[in-house]
């Protein structure tokens, strides 16, 4: 049985390294590479800080990165769910309503060429220094990609598809639970990915406008001080908590639509 | 063979449409149909594209508006969806987030039919249809013609008394096609639903159908009504009969006579 087991794991690894072999391999020679650039140019500290020296500040600053960690998690997870929470149905009714669609859509379309960061300070102006206006941030510059791909989706049923269920006698809701809202999920899920991403960026720059807490306003503060390894440190948290953001994203979608993996799959 | 007649009996009188396109311009699609279709009936329509053929399906359907004339499907006249009637189109349209089965019976889940008995009725379909083992699947996994039996099956679980299918192989390949015209006329023989076939090839229409319903171009007219004597169940064999042969032969004129077809 050992002898059986064994090779199944030899395999298993094997595929772990081709796929992520490379990906891995590229960070070791990067690391290596700034390490060594560090050293054998004795680069001051205040410019650039070696690998080592980033996670050594991650180390004995674990505590100041967790808690502001936690506050800009808070501005993007509060700051996303307001563009699904108010985007989505948002994206219905533009399916929906050809008034809405006629008005509202221009208005949206055109409030999306205003860059969302030049927004910050007059929302730091009305709402205050808490977390308030980052949260609005980040759900002013996640909302439009959530909207569109919910609308794009939503429209996506072909018209046969309609019929079809018009024809069993379906109601308009039975159409949208049964067929719309089901044929727009990868679509969704989609803009959600694409959302999840815009809501870290909006939440970060937020804090670069003011405030008393977060990553950002950490990153702020290491500047001023010359503490470029925080800085770094500051860095690296805002990507983890990125990454791990947007595979919860993809770890729902994969467990909503199990179906569309597989139609993905069979593409390959 | 004698079946239970399910089938229901089809009208139409003066039947015409014109549709608006988006410049605004009018486009008769059909105009002056009368046709009746007996219950139980198999009526092929053939065509070339733009005669209206898909559109005088719609029709019958209920899910567009007549611009004049009536339609009676059963004893009633046609004002909205017509709930007794099961429809296949060109492309199957399954829905890719349901298995096989779910597929079978989303008409019992919207019509809010039985389940249970509907349930054991999707099952002898798919088996009737070899797909017996492909019920927990989903569609992404069947291939073309797989998938096209699975919407057959979809329209047929609500015992639909009309069969209204809009070029239904037209996307399959050519064997795989033949194979579903002996599928379909078996389905037929049990059911004996009333059947409009629509199609553009003239072989397959006078194969499958009682009568075959000749289009002219658009706007879309009635040039010709063949009735079929060949006997069934029809097969390979059929196809180098004499009265199939001059049959296809007299479509064919036609539609010569019309230069939709032409030689040099």
């Amino acid at each position: 049985m050992a002898m059986a087991a064994a090779p199944a794991k030899v395999g298993r690894f094997r595929t772990w390294l081709v796929n992520s072999g490379p990906v891995l391999g590229i960070f070791i020679v990067i690391f290596l590479l700034w390490e060594l650039c560090c050293r054998l140019f004795d680069v001051p500290d205040f410019i650039l800080p070696s690998p080592l020296e980033i996670i050594d500040k991650m180390t004995t600053s674990w505590w100041l990165l967790l808690v502001n960690g936690l506050v800009t998690a808070q501005e993007i997870v509060l700051g996303f769910g307001m563009s699904v929470a108010i985007g989505i149905p948002l994206a219905v009714l533009v399916v929906y309503s050809r008034t809405f669609e006629r008005v509202a859509f221009p208005f949206m379309v055109s409030l999306q060429t205003i860059p969302k960061v030049a927004l910050a300070p007059i929302l730091v102006m009305w709402l205050g220094y808490g977390i308030l206006p980052k949260v609005m941030v980040a759900f002013l510059i996640s909302f439009f990609p959530i909207v569109i791909a919910a609308v794009v989706g939503m429209r996506s049923a072909e018209k046969e598809m309609i019929y079809l269920v018009q024809s069993m006698g379906a109601s308009e809701l039975t159409t949208f639970l049964k067929i719309r809202l089901p044929r727009a999920l990868p679509s969704i899920f989609g803009g959600l990915k694409i959302g999840m991403g815009q809501a870290v960026v909006g939440a970060t720059v937020g804090e670069f406008i003011a405030a008393e807490h977060g990553l950002g306003y950490l990153q702020l503060i290491s500047q001023v001080r010359l503490d470029t390894a925080l800085l770094f440190a500051a860095v690296v948290v805002l990507s983890l908590l990125g990454v791990l953001l947007f595979n919860m994203v993809a770890w729902a979608e994969r467990l909503a639509l199990p179906w569309n993996r597989l139609r993905t799959e069979m593409i390959e | 063979m004698v079946a239970a007649e399910s089938g229901v009996q089809i009208g139409l009188r003066s039947v015409s449409k014109r549709y608006m396109t988006a410049s605004g311009d009018a486009v008769d699609a059909l105009a002056d149909i009368d046709l009746d279709i007996m219950a139980g009936e198999f009526v092929a329509i053939v065509g070339p594209s733009g005669c209206g053929k898909s559109t005088l399906m719609m029709l019958v359907s209920g899910l567009i508006p007549v611009t004049t004339g009536a339609i009676t499907v059963g004893d009633a006249p046609v004002k909205g969806a017509v709930s007794k009637a099961g429809i296949v189109f060109q492309r199957d349209v399954l829905l890719d987030w349901r298995t096989v089965l779910g597929n079978v019976m989303l008409p019992v889940e919207i019509k809010k039919l039985d389940r249970e008995t509907h349930l054991k009725k999707a099952r002898d379909l798919l088996r009737s249809v070899g797909l017996a083992e492909f019920e927990e699947k989903y569609p992404a996994e069947l291939s073309g013609g797989m998938r096209q039996r699975v919407a057959i099956c979809r329209a047929l679980v609500q015992d639909p008394g009309l069969l209204l299918m809009d070029e239904p192989f037209g996307a399959l390949d050519a064997l795989t096609r033949e194979q579903m015209n002996l599928d379909l006329q078996r389905i037929w023989l049990r059911d004996r639903n009333t059947v409009m076939f629509i199609t553009h090839s003239i072989e397959e229409a006078v194969l499958l159908a009682d009568r075959v319903v000749v289009m002219t171009s658009r706007p879309g007219r009635i040039a010709d009504i063949l009735t079929v004597d060949l006997p069934r169940p029809r097969g390979a064999q059929t196809r180098s009969e004499k009265s199939f042969v001059d049959c296809v032969e007299r479509i064919r004129r036609h539609f010569m006579a019309l230069g939709i077809l032409s030689e040099t």
